[in-house]
């Protein structure tokens, strides 16, 4: 009889090894899938894991995008796992995104063909204050109301959605646009642009941003007093009252968190690859992030892993399906395998399962004990 | 082959779960119209050996014999069915309803309600359970659902009865009436099998009693010819010192209660109603009485985890009443509440990490907001060495200790910040006879040093045997306070079922 018991000792060995172990088993399920499609599963695999990185023909393209997508995704991803460990539950981390991207925009876009070094750092603030107003609303509803956030947050995100809609066609529209909708191209307004630091390598400024927060989280949750209790509240909400934690602050930290890296996130795709605000400048990052929080474990340094990962997946399956003829769907099932590998893996690094076959022997019967 | 006078025979029970073998060759012989006692430590295996009787849980090996034939119940159905019956430790009754409701509900097989009615008038007249049939659950006291737990038992016919812990929620009053009626059932040939770990009652009702220790039969005796600390010697395998007390020296006052009031949000809380208090340095008070009577709310409203709807706490002559719960702490108010996992403590951090959720401010482990690890992980060894707790070290996680020795660690917390006034809630409940001893005498030691200890107990054992001034908390309402050496069982068992009097 198979069974699956808790492990006594945390395996530090499994932790580090379950993810390589699933993108492994991937490979080889996956692998399998391309084939019964008729399709090369080595030149498939090879594809999507290893040509975006090092193939000479590919990986100028590839690499600066595998940077440009992870960026955005660590970022957000960073800010919702500080919620997830207390069970704040953000999931409207798409909207916020949109809200920083719009108050820095409209910052720049008003300022606009002003030149000063000022109007950068303005947006970057622009784009936190965004984030965070919005991902107050959930916070405060809850606070106040005792409001699901999940919910709150979710519809946000919709409602974020029709005024970017609204500021595309209209009052952020560019002027010298033809009537076309869309913004001016920020990344064409020197003051305002975010542009690749070194060419070719897909760094911005956002990226950066992206390496400095992850290691300076990376602190703060291990060693400051705010990262200790928002484990204990997310482990055990009546010891973190009893420690005398305030979850009202935590709450409106953890959320505030999660909008401000969101918004500030925004503001840098807006002024380096996305360029201008359009009906379609969210693509889906909020959403894909809470995926790469999980995935990382909710660690920061598995953040910035799985991160990297998720965007290998999305730049090697795009190269898949244009070199292979795979179909975007068997791109999905690879991705959603992947997920289910390593979600599976996890179970391993605190469960164990054990072959338990006591119940079919049968054991001498030990004489009654003085 | 088999004896005549034995009813159930049990032979080489053997049970193991993933992380304990609960049952390892268990033998024991049940007769006809005797009380056998299970004697135990929490964790020795008792539970698992009256479910499997029970037919909860199924043996790995072994056999059982129900008047010589094989008996392998198939579930608690087939089990009743059979004439085994059982009283749990915690009622299984719906509030809402009528004890009539109840019984009728419980049964296995539809009865007309006239008939039901007679059968039950006749099964509590004939053994003195006496209850009233139109009352409302809900407003019973814990002896009184007992007796329907009892009556829907007998009502079956059964031949062999199996009581787990049934004293535990009884006031002595009640205890009596409950082993009067027991041995009114022996005497009319009922078998029963009584699961307990106070030796007192086992000694007053048991001629026979099967010790276990670790899933292991480790002796059979008469309870009656043996001593109590002999018997309690067994249960746990080593020998120890019961807590020795010191003379009383009353200080100054400590801690002031005015009309402290709560009313809980939920429908279910327990309000606490005009709570008047005093107590002084180098004072032990207990507080009494049954769990579920405001006790969890009171030790909240002190810690500052509950804000008071009236009142004020008065400690050393400021008012504390506004202080939220790190204020307290750090002013000297330890509290430590009767939950482990997931109160007092997180199952899933370390010990060292657990050593922050009340030591962080009073202890200087953090400086401006950041956590010093090391000096966190230092008090952790220091509480582990102080009050012995087994374990591998301060990097263990809360949940791989077990209920006793992790109820030391959290105990240790708070008794190592020198606490000026320490409230705890049931400090030895589920902890073995030698952990409990030890932590009884930390308490003594902690007041002879000065400082003031509120323990709230369901054991009144344990607050005659360390406190000085007793109050039974009731229904919200705390009993005037009495001075324990002038206490006796009946008046106790009056305080503790009634606050008013």
């Amino acid at each position: 009889m198979l069974k699956i018991e808790p492990r006594k000792n945390h395996s530090n060995f499994l932790e580090v090894s379950a993810p390589v172990i699933a993108v492994f088993l991937t490979m080889i399920f996956g692998g399998f899938l391309f084939l019964s499609m008729g399709k090369n599963p080595f030149e498939a695999i090879k594809l999507i894991f290893w040509d975006p990185i090092m193939s000479p023909t590919f990986s100028e393209y590839s690499r600066p995008q595998l940077v440009i997508k992870a960026a955005p995704l660590i970022l957000i991803a960073l800010g919702l796992s500080f919620g997830f460990r207390a069970n704040i539950w953000n999931i409207g981390a798409e909207g916020q995104y949109i809200m920083g991207a719009l108050i820095s925009g409209s910052i720049g876009l008003a300022l606009y063909p002003l030149d000063s070094m000022v109007i950068f750092p303005l947006m970057i603030l622009g784009g936190i204050i965004g984030g965070v107003l919005w991902a107050m609303i959930p916070a405060i509803l809850k606070i106040r109301f005792n409001t699901n956030e999940i919910l709150v947050s979710l519809m946000l995100v919709y409602v974020a959605e029709q005024i970017l809609a609204l500021a595309s066609v209209g009052f952020l529209r560019n002027p010298e646009g033809l009537g076309f909708p869309g913004s001016r191209d920020l990344s064409k307004y020197p003051s305002a642009a975010n542009p690749e630091l070194i060419a070719n390598s897909g760094i911005h400024m956002g990226v950066i941003f992206s390496i400095i927060a992850v290691i300076v989280l990376t602190y703060f949750l291990i060693y400051h007093r705010l990262g200790f209790q928002i484990k204990l509240l997310g482990q055990a909400p009546k010891a973190s009252k009893f420690s005398g934690v305030n979850s009202n602050y935590i709450i409106i930290f953890c959320l505030g968190l999660s909008g401000g890296l969101a918004g500030v996130a925004g503001m840098f795709e807006l002024t380096g690859p996305a360029g201008l605000i359009n009906i379609d400048f969210n693509v889906g990052y909020g959403f894909t992030a809470i995926i790469v929080a999980f995935l990382g474990r909710l660690h920061p340094i598995g953040i910035l892993f799985a991160g990297l990962l998720m965007s290998l997946t999305y730049v090697g399956g795009e190269l898949a399906q244009f070199m292979l003829n795979i179909p975007a769907a068997a791109i999905q099932v690879f991705q959603g395998m992947l997920l289910f590998f390593l979600l599976s893996t996890d179970l391993l690094v605190s469960y164990k399962i054990s072959l338990n076959l006591s119940n079919l022997k049968t054991k001498k019967l030990k004489p009654f004990k003085k | 082959m088999p004896n005549k006078n034995i009813i159930l025979k049990i032979e080489g029970i053997s049970k193991e779960y993933p992380t304990v073998k609960a049952n390892d060759y268990v033998s024991l012989d049940l007769e006809y119209g005797k009380i056998q006692a299970l004697l135990g430590e929490n964790g020795a295996g008792k539970s698992t050996l009256v479910k499997i009787v029970y037919g909860l849980v199924k043996p790995d090996h072994g056999k059982m014999y129900l008047n010589g034939v094989e008996y392998r119940p198939k579930g608690p159905q087939d089990a009743r069915s059979k004439g085994v019956g059982m009283v749990f430790q915690h009622f299984s009754l719906f509030d809402a309803l009528t004890v009539f409701e109840n019984i009728a509900l419980g049964l296995d097989k539809n009865l007309k309600k006239n008939e039901l009615k007679k059968r039950i008038l006749d099964v509590s007249k004939e053994y003195g359970l006496s209850i009233s049939l139109d009352k409302i659950v809900g407003n019973l006291s814990a002896g009184e659902r007992q007796r329907i737990e009892i009556i829907r038992c007998l009502l079956l016919n059964p031949k062999i009865m199996i009581m787990d812990e049934p004293t535990s929620v009884l006031t002595p009053g009640e205890v009596s009436d409950l082993f009067s009626v027991l041995k009114k059932l022996s005497n009319a040939g009922m078998s029963i099998l009584y699961i307990s770990h106070k030796l007192e009652e086992i000694r007053t009702l048991c001629t026979k009693a099967t010790i276990m220790r670790r899933g292991q039969v480790v002796k059979k005796c008469d309870p009656q010819n043996i001593s109590t600390s002999k018997i309690a010697e067994e249960m746990v395998g080593t020998s120890f010192s019961s807590p020795k007390k010191s003379k009383f020296k009353k200080g100054k006052e400590c801690l002031k209660i005015n009309n402290l009031s709560f009313k809980p949000l939920d429908p279910f809380g327990i309000p606490i109603r005009n709570l008047n208090l005093k107590i002084h340095h180098g004072e032990i008070l207990g507080i009494g009485g049954v769990a579920g009577n405001g006790q969890e709310e009171f030790l909240s409203l002190l810690s500052g985890e509950l804000k008071p709807t009236n009142g004020s706490l008065l400690f050393d002559g400021i008012d504390i009443t506004k202080f939220n719960v790190v204020e307290r702490r750090n002013k000297g108010l330890l509290t430590a509440p009767e939950e482990r996992l997931g109160h007092a403590a997180v199952p899933v951090m370390t010990l060292t990490e657990n050593c922050l959720i009340t030591a962080e401010h009073r202890m200087n482990l953090s400086k401006k907001g950041f956590i010093d690890y090391e000096s966190s992980k230092k008090l952790s060894d220091e509480i582990i060495k102080k009050l012995d707790v087994r374990t591998s070290g301060s990097d263990a996680l809360a949940r791989s200790l077990s209920g006793g020795n992790l109820q030391k660690f959290v105990i240790g917390r708070e008794l190592i910040q020198n606490p000026k006034i320490f409230i705890v809630n049931q400090p030895t409940w589920g902890v073995d006879a030698a952990a409990a001893s030890s932590i009884r005498q930390q308490i003594l030691d902690l007041a002879k040093d000065g400082a003031a200890v509120i323990v709230i107990s369901q054991d009144l054992d344990e607050l005659l045997e360390i406190s000085d001034v007793f109050c039974a908390l009731v229904g919200g309402q705390l009993s005037s306070p009495e001075n324990t050496s002038e206490l006796n069982p009946s008046k106790l068992g009056m305080l503790i079922s009634n606050s008013k009097e």
